[in-house]
């Protein structure tokens, strides 16, 4: 009885089972081999011949000037991204975790930004921070800082190509608006730790005279140095793939200043026809992804059994 | 009273932008100019939204035609696949679910150029049913995960008692699990709907022809093409974001639920 059970079990995921194998594994493999092929035009795919070119098409990129700026793009607006997302979550989170009249709307309002498109996001902060360059482009906020006398903090906002060592300040502009669609995520996360801790311990350490601080760190962080290593990660792995925010806020920019892998791979396989060089970038992509995503995936489900 | 001066300073923060789309959509184009972004509009006016309403119902419809589908089938297949994630042990069950998960954190440009070519091969390249397909299959594995997580918290001896009746595998699925699952399908429908109606890349890249394409890519082409008239184009992002908005208003308790399983756990 039971063991009919198991196997009427396994024959009913495996029609999903071979799905995934085929269009998450099977194509991920297609991808790898066409970015060690020649297919760098549109007659040589069409050609169906497949010529092994070995690792040439990621030497090129490597020695590419503008994906060695989307690799430094993508460290700094992921380090940025996690780190404002993390710290201001963590702030709200602490505000909010009390009994406090109108706490629940000040959660939805911290929270709303989640619910919409990542393109609707792009769309309104390109508004924002248009820096005004004539005719096209009327100015944003540069215009709210010259009426209330702050003008010397306008800004070329996501057009200026100045940099602080490898770092675009084109991308800071992005940072802040990616950090405003996601850190009401943290936000929830920190607020439903901070919940699960037993109130009797954080009373505990209030008898014991602790100061806030010390039951901060004392009580409350164990507790959410897990959900922070959670964050990290998903947000992490949600940075190293950004597309669509940057697709539609920015675009690549002026000298590549705010250009992700994501948009180099769509504008070389959808723009230029080269499908060998845009699989070679999205391959890259996976495997960073992956470095990040795999370990926790492992851990998390050890940690069920 | 100090925390909501602290509050109060992160809100207007986060509403500033909110306050300039409203401000904006509502102005007729000749109040669009350089000094009057930041004020009210001084004579609101539709125009913003009968425009744009006008050039993205169209895709309007697609996203509906799309989005209603695919997290119909996407669910469906979820819960049955966390149904024997969650109940059904045997060795290596684990493993297969890893396989499985995998799946909904890759860079989607990792599949992306096998999956046109195949889409072009079987005509269903530029079609909604093309994107539909796309959304079922890679929203499989969270789909599977929020039911998986959802049927854990289900006690196994519900489901053994059945057994003992004589009820197989799919008569406790069917009579016992399903009607408990109503809160689980809330949660998944929720975040599919809110997905699919949102995503961008699939939608760009599967269909190019502007009158099948779903709403976030047209409302990109509005950006582009029509620098000046910001009005529209901030009325046309509310419009696009309205149905994802009024299911986190109506239903944001749920939305939360999902937002929460999708960090994996166990």
């Amino acid at each position: 009885m039971y063991r009919k059970k198991k196997w009427l079990g396994f024959l009913i995921i495996s029609p999903t089972l071979a799905v995934i194998g085929i269009f998450v594994y099977g194509f991920i493999g297609a991808t790898v081999r066409a970015s060690l092929s020649d297919w760098n035009s549109f007659k040589k795919l069409l050609s169906g011949e497949f010529v092994y070119t070995g690792l040439r098409n990621y030497e090129r990129l490597f020695a590419d000037w503008r994906f060695q700026t989307d690799m430094w793009n993508t460290l700094f607006f992921t380090v940025f991204f996690l780190f404002g997302c993390l710290l201001i979550g963590l702030i709200l989170a602490s505000l909010l975790d009390r009994p406090l009249k109108g706490g629940r709307v000040f959660q939805s309002i911290f929270l709303f930004p989640m619910a919409l498109s990542l393109v609707v996001t792009g769309t309104v902060w390109r508004w924002f921070f248009a820096p005004g360059i004539l005719p096209n482009d009327p100015a944003g906020i540069n215009v709210l800082l010259g009426q209330i006398g702050l003008k010397s903090l306008q800004w070329n906002w996501f057009t200026v190509t100045d940099t602080i060592g490898p770092f675009n300040l084109a991308l800071i502009p992005v940072i802040i608006a990616a950090v405003w669609q996601l850190s009401g995520y943290t936000m929830a996360m920190y607020l439903a730790g901070l919940r699960a801790i037993p109130e009797s311990m954080t009373e505990a350490a209030r008898v014991d005279g602790a100061n806030a601080w010390q039951t901060f760190w004392k009580v409350k962080w164990p507790f959410l140095r897990p959900i922070t290593l959670s964050a990290m990660i998903i947000l992490g792995h949600i940075s190293l793939k950004i597309f669509d925010l940057v697709y539609s806020m920015t675009g690549s920019g002026p000298k590549n200043v705010t250009d992700m892998p994501s948009i180099y791979m769509f504008e070389k396989t959808f723009r230029s026809n080269r499908y060998a060089e845009g699989s070679a970038i999205a391959v890259i992509m996976l495997l960073m992804v992956a470095v990040v995503i795999i370990p926790y995936l492992i851990s998390t489900l050890k940690k069920s059994d | 009273m100090g925390i909501y001066v602290i509050l109060l300073i992160f809100a207007f923060f986060f509403l500033l932008p909110v306050y300039m789309l409203l401000a904006t959509s509502f102005k007729p184009l000749v109040e669009i100019g350089m000094g009057t972004m930041w004020l009210l509009p001084k004579q609101p006016s539709l125009e913003g939204f009968t425009d744009s309403i006008q050039r993205l119902s169209p895709n309007l419809w697609n996203s509906f035609l799309l989005v209603i589908p695919a997290t119909i089938f996407s669910c469906l297949l979820g819960s049955i696949n966390g149904y024997i994630f969650s109940k059904i042990r045997f060795p290596g069950i684990n493993l297969l679910f890893l396989f499985v998960l995998f799946g909904m954190f890759i860079p989607y440009q990792s599949i992306l150029f096998p999956l046109i070519q195949f889409l072009q091969k079987t005509q269903l390249y530029g079609t909604i049913w093309g994107l539909i397909i796309t959304h079922v299959i890679y929203g499989l594995p969270i789909t599977s995960l929020i039911f998986r997580n959802y049927y854990m918290e289900v006690p196994d001896e519900m489901l053994e008692a059945a057994g003992i009746d004589g009820a197989g595998l799919f008569k406790s699925y069917f009579l016992i699990l399903f009607p408990l699952s109503i809160p689980g399908f809330v949660v998944a429908v929720i975040w599919q709907f809110t997905n699919i109606w949102n995503e961008f890349l699939f939608a760009v890249t599967i269909t190019s022809d502007p009158k099948k394409q779903p709403i976030t890519v047209a409302l990109v082409n509005l950006a582009g093409s029509q620098m000046i008239q910001w009005n529209l184009q901030m009325a046309g992002a509310i419009v696009a974001a309205i149905p994802t908005l009024l299911v986190y208003i109506f239903l944001g308790k749920y939305f939360i639920r999902g937002l929460m399983s999708g960090s994996v756990k166990g």
